[in-house]
């Protein structure tokens, strides 16, 4: 066709791609305002909340905030030496003005983390500086250094320095098992420190291990579901649903009661013989009681898409394999489970997502082997409240998460998912 | 080439699905080599099922299904070597047209070059022969049809089966279908079974027809039998269009016998009816019969029209004639057109030979 195809005119003149837009117009505006209430929902409750999170997992402003007059000085300190007098003094009245404010055991407290014996050092400085001992007419550095011998230490120094940027990435590394070393390199803790690598390595593996026991349980069931006659499948689909209906703590619960050592199915063991009475072994607090559970609760989300996909497939392609002389695990393994790899890719792709970040389940069941990642950010949550630790780990699982769902995409394609 | 008139051979076979009913009653039937025959009847009459006995997913509940000579009924499916065609074409829809037309060859481990000629040669026996890298979704109906039934033959199977296959298409491709699958068949001499439930596709492209019902096959014979000769009401009805007369036999002779219905008497060919008394359905072509009638015909009688319909090709009268206001005429669209109108009295005539006596509906 040629590119100068006529202008194509309405009966009343306009070009018919303008009346057309016209036309569009009003339905889009009439869609836009329908989704409208949604959007909002997700930009509060989603988008929201994801950049605060974000912010406050670097955000290190409050040193930043706390002592300006010593960050503008030491812009022309080089920090080798020991800095200038200026430095000190901008420091000196910075700190007053904290004391003034009562703020400084903040100051204390978070230069502490930055380098060990930083509290004790600013508190004595803060006695001082209470009981008016510091002479303002003189050289304040050396009252300073005279206060305590640390002022006279350089690291000291730099570590202040260090936390001028109102920005950091300490909590992504500390989510890592790695910190910033005084001289502003990257290093890792000792290895018998390094517990969240352990987490996260824990919680992938056993997010693997329940898709993989979903997927082997779920495509029997599934299966089973989409070729069933229908009074027998229903009644399947209800069976596997039940638990859907169910709240999750309790079914958590209920599993609790099962695996515990003086439970049910130790009791039955007990009783074929399988196990000594004495010798219960331990099903639950550990990762065994993960697996089992989470497998448990996980598996309709395998199960549904699986079926959905299943039930499209026509059972005459089966027949037509056979019929063309592939015998029944040949008609199955080139026919039947090439077409239910988008309900694979679905299914596998939500219990792992999901499985990931579940929280309740390793929480009651899991014990100290069986926590995962998410666990460790509600500790933070609750019991140190280092909030910013907690939206940094966060951060770093839902970037593993799209990690995750960048790769599939890449090996399966997005577009080959199908949920129902 | 001797061919064998007993290749395939259903030897009293019985079929039920849930021990109550028998879909399927002591079937006896034979496919001669090189064949086409076409199962042909309504849904639920049992020709599906005999299709699928035959290939394999259904296993007969009596008798034995022999292929060549062997009972096959211990066979399973991908052992009979046995080609299908399904009615929604059953193409693997992941697989290109060349994948799938290599798959029964490669999960018989033929040399890549075979697979290659052969995928070629089945393509241009369809004429899709340039396909081969296409999706089956990327096809029209039609084309997938080709190339299901390519599918079917490229591995010389010995018999081919055909589960309606041309359901799905408009009537135009359906019936240029039907001489394409007919030509394939008749340059290449497998045997085909077709089911149907198209009685015009079953006229069209069989040898013999098999026409099924209640799980019995009627009538076995070849088209022009089958219409000119339905051997009782069920296949005369079944089959192309159909006047029926009910009445009682008052007198019969060898070739003849006289008919009482409600108010007249008619003369009829006894085909079914054997003696005088017995109740009878008369069953006469619509074309068979001539409107004024310049030879002497037996059975001579006025009637009144009812409705003329256009039909193109053919124009349909609908009749009150001897009490029954279903009477069908076909009247050639000729250049000598009558002028049919509407309560118009018209004189139709037609020979007794054509009206068969049947069994009584």
């Amino acid at each position: 066709m040629s590119s100068e195809t006529k202008q194509i005119l309405t009966t009343d003149g306009i070009p018919l791609e303008v009346s057309l837009k016209k036309a569009e117009k009003k339905n889009k505006i009439k869609a836009f305002l329908l989704v409208a209430p949604l959007l909002l929902f997700l930009i509060i409750t989603y988008i929201f909340p994801i950049g605060e999170m974000f912010t406050r997992s670097i955000d290190d402003k409050m040193i930043t905030n706390m002592l300006p007059k010593t960050f503008k000085e030491m812009e022309s300190w080089d920090g080798q030496k020991l800095p200038p007098e200026e430095v000190f003094s901008a420091f000196y009245y910075d700190y007053k003005a904290l004391v003034e404010k009562q703020e400084h055991g903040k100051l204390g407290q978070r230069l502490n983390k930055e380098k060990n014996g930083f509290n004790s050092t600013t508190k004595r400085l803060f006695r001082n500086i209470k009981r008016k001992k510091i002479d303002e007419s003189i050289s304040i550095k050396e009252q300073i250094i005279k206060v305590h011998p640390n002022w006279n230490k350089v690291e000291y120094w730099q570590a202040i320095k260090r936390t001028a940027p109102p920005y950091t990435l300490a909590k992504y590394l500390k989510g890592m098992d790695m910190y910033y070393a005084p001289d502003g390199s990257i290093v890792q803790v000792d290895e018998d420190r390094r517990i969240h690598r352990i987490l996260w390595l824990r919680t992938l593996e056993i997010a693997f291990f329940v898709t993989l026991f979903c997927f082997l349980m779920g495509y029997p069931i599934a299966h089973l579901l989409a070729t069933l006659p229908m009074k027998y499948s229903n009644l399947l689909m209800i069976c596997v649903l039940l638990p859907f209906w169910t709240s999750l703590l309790v079914r958590t619960a209920s599993w609790m009661i099962l695996l515990q050592q003086q439970g049910v199915v130790n009791d039955f063991f007990v009783m074929i013989g399988l196990v000594a009475d004495d010798n219960r072994p331990e099903m639950m607090y550990n990762k065994v009681g993960t697996y089992v559970a989470m497998t448990q609760i996980l598996l309709p989300f395998m199960v549904l898409p699986l079926y959905s996909v299943m039930k499209t497939i026509s059972p005459s392609l089966m027949r037509a394999g056979k019929s063309l002389g592939g015998t029944p695990f040949v008609a199955f393994w080139k026919v039947y489970f090439p077409l239910t790899i988008p309900g694979i890719g679905a299914g596998c792709l939500l219990v792992f997502i999901l499985a990931i970040g579940y929280y309740i389940t390793p929480a009651l069941v899991g014990g100290a082997s069986g926590t995962l990642i998410s666990n460790q950010i509600a500790f933070h949550m609750k019991q140190t409240l280092d909030w910013s630790f907690a939206s940094a780990m966060g951060l770093m699982l839902l970037t593993g998460v799209l990690v995750i769902y960048w790769i599939y995409n890449k090996l399966v394609g997005v577009d080959n998912i199908k949920l129902g | 080439m001797s061919k064998n008139p007993e290749f395939v051979k259903f030897d009293k076979v019985d079929k039920s699905y849930d021990g109550k009913v028998l879909v399927v009653k002591d079937l006896q039937l034979d496919i001669a080599e090189g064949e086409f025959i076409t199962m042909l009847g309504p849904s639920g009459s049992g020709k599906t099922t005999c299709l699928m006995m035959l290939a394999g997913f259904e296993t007969p509940t009596h008798g034995e299904i022999l292929l060549d000579g062997n009972i096959i009924s211990n066979i399973p499916p991908h052992k009979r070597g046995i080609g299908m065609v399904f009615q929604n074409y059953a193409l693997f829809p992941h697989m290109t047209v060349y994948e799938n037309l290599a798959f029964p060859l490669r999960v018989r481990k033929v040399e890549k070059d075979e697979i290659d000629k052969k995928v070629d040669k089945a393509l241009s026996m369809v004429s899709l022969s340039g396909f081969e890298t296409r999706m089956p979704a990327q096809l029209s109906g039609g084309q997938q049809q080709r190339v299901a039934v390519a599918r079917a033959l490229v591995f010389d199977p010995a018999v081919v089966l055909m589960d309606e296959p041309l359901g799905a298409l408009d009537k135009n491709l359906r019936e240029s279908m039907q001489y394409e699958i007919k030509h394939i068949h008749e340059s290449i001499g497998v045997t085909v079974v077709y089911v149907t439930h198209d009685q015009s596709e079953a006229l069209t492209m069989s040898n013999r027809i098999a026409v099924f019902n209640d799980g019995k096959v009627q009538q076995l014979s070849n088209p022009a039998e089958l219409y000119e000769k339905p051997v009782n009401s069920f296949v005369a009805e079944f089959i192309g269009e159909n006047n029926t007369f009910n009445g009682e036999v008052v007198d019969i002779a060898k070739d003849k016998c006289k008919v009482k219905l409600a108010n007249s008497e008619i003369l009829a060919n006894p085909i079914s009816v054997k003696s005088k008394g017995e109740k009878t359905t008369v069953s006469l072509r619509p074309e068979r019969a001539l409107i004024n009638p310049t030879d002497k015909m037996d059975n001579m009688f006025t009637g009144k029209i009812e409705e003329v319909i256009y039909h193109g090709d053919h124009t349909r009268v609908r009749l009150n004639l001897l009490g029954s206001s279903e009477f069908i005429l076909k009247v050639p669209n000729s250049t000598s057109n009558l002028e049919l109108k509407v309560s118009q009295d018209i004189n139709i005539g037609w020979n007794s030979v054509d009206a068969r006596a049947l069994d009584p509906k």
